[in-house]
């Protein structure tokens, strides 16, 4: 197989494995809901705004549903019996009545329950329907603009904590080559157990993700990309507890590419696992919808782990990562999956183990579109060996034809980037991409060489960790610290309270259009 | 020490030259003018003569500056002071060893926001292993046993699981400020502890947040404050030092 020589019998084992592995994962995903699931549901209902103290109307609806006759019947058939018994079509008036107490919810049978069925799956077709226009809108966009001339797209970061600031940065990154712009959001919102609302100018080391802020950025890259002639794209976060929410409305605002780790809350936030699979199951859905590019977060694994002893944990989890995307209906071209250049500098030939690495992941994944994450842990303060570092890690990103660059920062760890900063950055990334852009077609390792010897090394480690986790199944793996090193148990984590096993009668209207589609 | 002269300039290539390399960004556009200005603000900063080695424009209206000069400062060493950090700022591995070494078990930890604060943004800052600004939060150090309560939490309910955990120190982050509810809370936190555990047998309780004044430990019953911009390296190497060194030394 290509330029690394891996034994394709090995290559699908693993990807056996990681079925294996990652079955009984979307079989309780598929038995399970969460609150933040069924608001998803009912934003695509057409549920909007928040009360006065700034809790969305459908976090105040699926609490109250919840309260009359649980979660585990899915909360669209009893909001709408409600309504057609209100002999009303608006949803979000249903929420403010039920938030003051004057609605009781009840879950219907026979042909009360028809019409409640029939009425929800109209009103969330028409969500979805609203997606798959934006999509169609981002099609047309791209054919007019066009896409980046070169490929890794060039994939670069504001969070200002002020929108009206984010938009600006993102126009003059747009203009100095920036392919993709992400907002960072404010620290501590994956652990919102709600979607805040409206434009927000203050955030903490991070803008909020909310509909209002991806609106008004989308907007305004609509403009830079007629300005500069190639469609600039836009990523945010579906993760934390209200990942289906944030796809959901990354669908309906047109974003572009979107965080979306299957194990990431999990190991790192300490949401509950379940939760997590349940969230995860139905965001990917949406996501494959909506056209949406999801980027997964292997390079995170590498920052607290040794990216040299552990470089396989991130071939697992890339391998899972991929089979939890294509069950949940992901085309290739859709699967950003992470990576990053994290192993210490002073290892003899790191960057050689660096492009192998890399080189394994390209070869595994031929289709899809590599996220390439920069140097962080040992970026020290010294601004010009960082830089040093970053044109190394550009040109293993030109070596190993990534899709995805993202931009590293020489003054990373030191302060957020200046102005200068991410110019410089810039200058770097296209000195090297000018330079060598093309040299991945010229970079094939020598057979039996150093490279090609650790790929398959990795490789093989994988395999002995993949059926590591088939002998007991990943959930256990995850409680006993296989990924990173945090154990974290089935039973315990944040958002747990919100998960609930499906009733015999559990009806989600949006599942069933999307899997259908799938 | 004794031959190293108190009086110095910076060193470029020969002793006393004075030479150094500065850049930044001014918000000019990029011509003869702009380059002007660079010399003006390096000369304001004390270099003088000042040669602008790299001009390049940078977005609308911003230009780089590269400058390399002589400045005609002195740096007096004996008029240096340095306030020092009244414990040493130890590396997660040091942190590590240091606990597995001489307290022979892992330390143990509970962190809450309490009272009506929904904030988790310090305290998951300190102990998620996700942390800030590319420092690893307390979850991540493998001697530490951590118990992050999150938000809303309930003296009582602190109390109680602080003595079920056996914690051998108590986090406490307070974000809201209204009406001095940090303050009050963390009164009422303090007391709770003292009035459950004798004195021997408390944790140690630290509270941090934004609004806090550090020097107000007394005043709150609490063993240490921290504020803005703490990092939870200078959280785990504080405790560290009040649990293990000083205690030690002290012993």
């Amino acid at each position: 197989m290509g330029k690394l020589d891996l034994d394709p019998v090995l290559v699908a084992r693993a990807r056996e494995l990681a079925r294996r592995a990652g079955q009984p994962v979307v079989d309780l995903a598929r038995s399970h809901t969460t609150v933040s699931v069924e608001r998803a549901v009912l934003r695509l209902a057409g549920v909007t705004g928040a009360d006065p103290d700034g809790i969305p109307w459908v976090n105040r609806l699926v609490d109250a549903v919840a309260a009359d006759v649980g979660l585990g019947h899915g909360v669209a058939v009893p909001v709408f019996d409600a309504l057609v018994r209100e002999g009303s079509t608006d949803v979000t008036l249903l929420a403010q009545k039920a938030a003051a107490g004057s609605v009781r919810f009840t879950q219907p049978t026979g042909r009360a329950a028809t019409a409640a069925r029939s009425a929800a799956r109209k009103a969330v077709g028409a969500g979805i329907r609203r997606i798959d226009r934006r999509r169609a809108e981002r099609d047309r966009l791209v054919k007019r603009h066009g896409d980046p001339a070169q490929r890794p797209w060039i994939y670069l970061i504001v969070a200002t904590g002020d929108i009206y600031e984010d938009i600006p940065q993102a126009q003059a990154a747009a203009r100095a080559g920036a392919d993709v712009i992400a907002v960072i959001r404010s620290t501590g919102q994956s652990l919102l157990d709600y979607v805040p609302e409206g434009a927000t100018r203050e955030g903490f080391a991070g803008t909020y993700a909310t509909q209002e802020n991806f609106r008004l950025m989308r907007a305004a890259l609509d403009e830079s990309s007629k300005e500069v002639g190639r469609y600039v794209r836009l990523t945010n976060y579906a993760s934390g507890l209200c990942m289906p929410e944030m796809a959901t409305l990354a669908g309906l605002e047109r974003l572009d590419m979107m965080l979306n780790d299957s194990m990431y809350g999990i190991l790192f936030r300490d949401i509950n696992p379940v939760r997590t699979f349940v969230d995860q199951r139905f965001s990917r859905q949406v996501h494959a919808r909506a056209g949406i590019i999801i980027n997964t977060g292997e390079d995170n694994y590498l920052t607290t782990a040794d990216a040299v002893d552990e470089a396989h944990t991130v071939t697992v989890s890339q391998l899972l990562n991929e089979f939890f995307a294509h069950e949940a209906g992901l085309a290739d071209w859709q699967l950003g999956l992470g990576h990053a250049f994290e192993i210490n500098p002073e290892v003899p030939e790191s960057f050689r183990l660096e492009l192998a690495h890399a080189l394994l992941a390209r070869e595994l994944f031929p289709d899809a579109p590599l996220k390439w994450m920069p140097p962080t842990k040992h970026m020290t303060g010294d601004v010009f060996r960082g830089n040093l570092l970053d044109g190394f890690f550009n040109l293993a990103g030109a070596l190993t034809g990534q899709g995805i660059l993202l931009v590293g920062m020489m003054t990373e760890a030191v302060v957020t980037p200046w102005l200068s900063d991410r110019d410089i950055a810039l200058q770097n990334v296209r000195y090297v991409l000018g330079a060598a852009g093309g040299l991945h077609e010229d970079f094939v390792p020598a057979p039996g060489g150093f490279i090609r010897r650790r790929a398959n090394q990795v490789l093989g480690e994988a395999l002995d960790l993949l059926e590591r986790i088939g002998e007991q199944t990943l959930l256990t793996a995850i409680a006993e610290g296989t990924f990173g090193i945090m154990k974290r148990p089935a039973d315990r984590g944040k958002g747990l309270s919100g998960v609930a096993a499906h009733e015999a009668d559990y009806c989600n209207p949006a599942t069933d259009i999307l899997e259908a589609a799938a | 020490m004794s031959g190293e002269k108190q009086i110095v300039r910076p060193y470029g290539d020969t002793t006393g030259d004075g030479m150094v390399q500065v850049s930044f960004t001014l918000p000019v556009t990029h011509d003869k003018r702009a380059e002007g200005a660079a010399v003006q603000l390096a000369n304001k900063m004390g270099i003088d003569p000042a040669m602008v080695v790299h001009a390049t424009p940078m977005g609308d209206g911003f230009t780089f500056f590269v400058v390399y000069g002589r400045v005609n400062h002195l740096v007096d060493l004996s008029a240096v002071q340095v306030v020092e950090r009244d414990f040493a700022l130890l590396s997660a591995k040091d942190v590590n060893t240091v606990i597995k070494q001489r307290l022979r078990r892992k330390l143990s930890v509970v962190g809450a926001c309490i009272g009506t604060d929904a904030h988790t943004v310090g305290i998951d800052a300190i102990l998620n292993v996700k942390g800030i600004a590319g420092e690893k939060g307390l979850e991540y150090y493998r001697e530490l046993k951590v118990t992050n309560m999150g938000a809303q939490v309930s003296v009582p309910e602190l109390v109680e699981t602080a003595r079920a955990e056996k914690a051998d120190a108590v986090l406490v982050s307070q974000v809201v400020t209204q009406r001095d509810a940090h303050l009050h809370n963390t009164r009422e936190m303090s007391a709770a502890f003292r009035e459950a555990m004798p004195a021997g047998r408390r944790p140690l309780l630290i509270v941090g947040g934004p609004r806090f004044d550090e020097t107000m430990t007394d005043e709150l019953g609490v063993d240490r404050i921290f504020g803005r911009g703490t990092t939870p390296g200078e959280v785990a190497s504080y405790l560290v030092h009040a649990l293990i060194t000083q205690r030690k030394a002290m012993a």
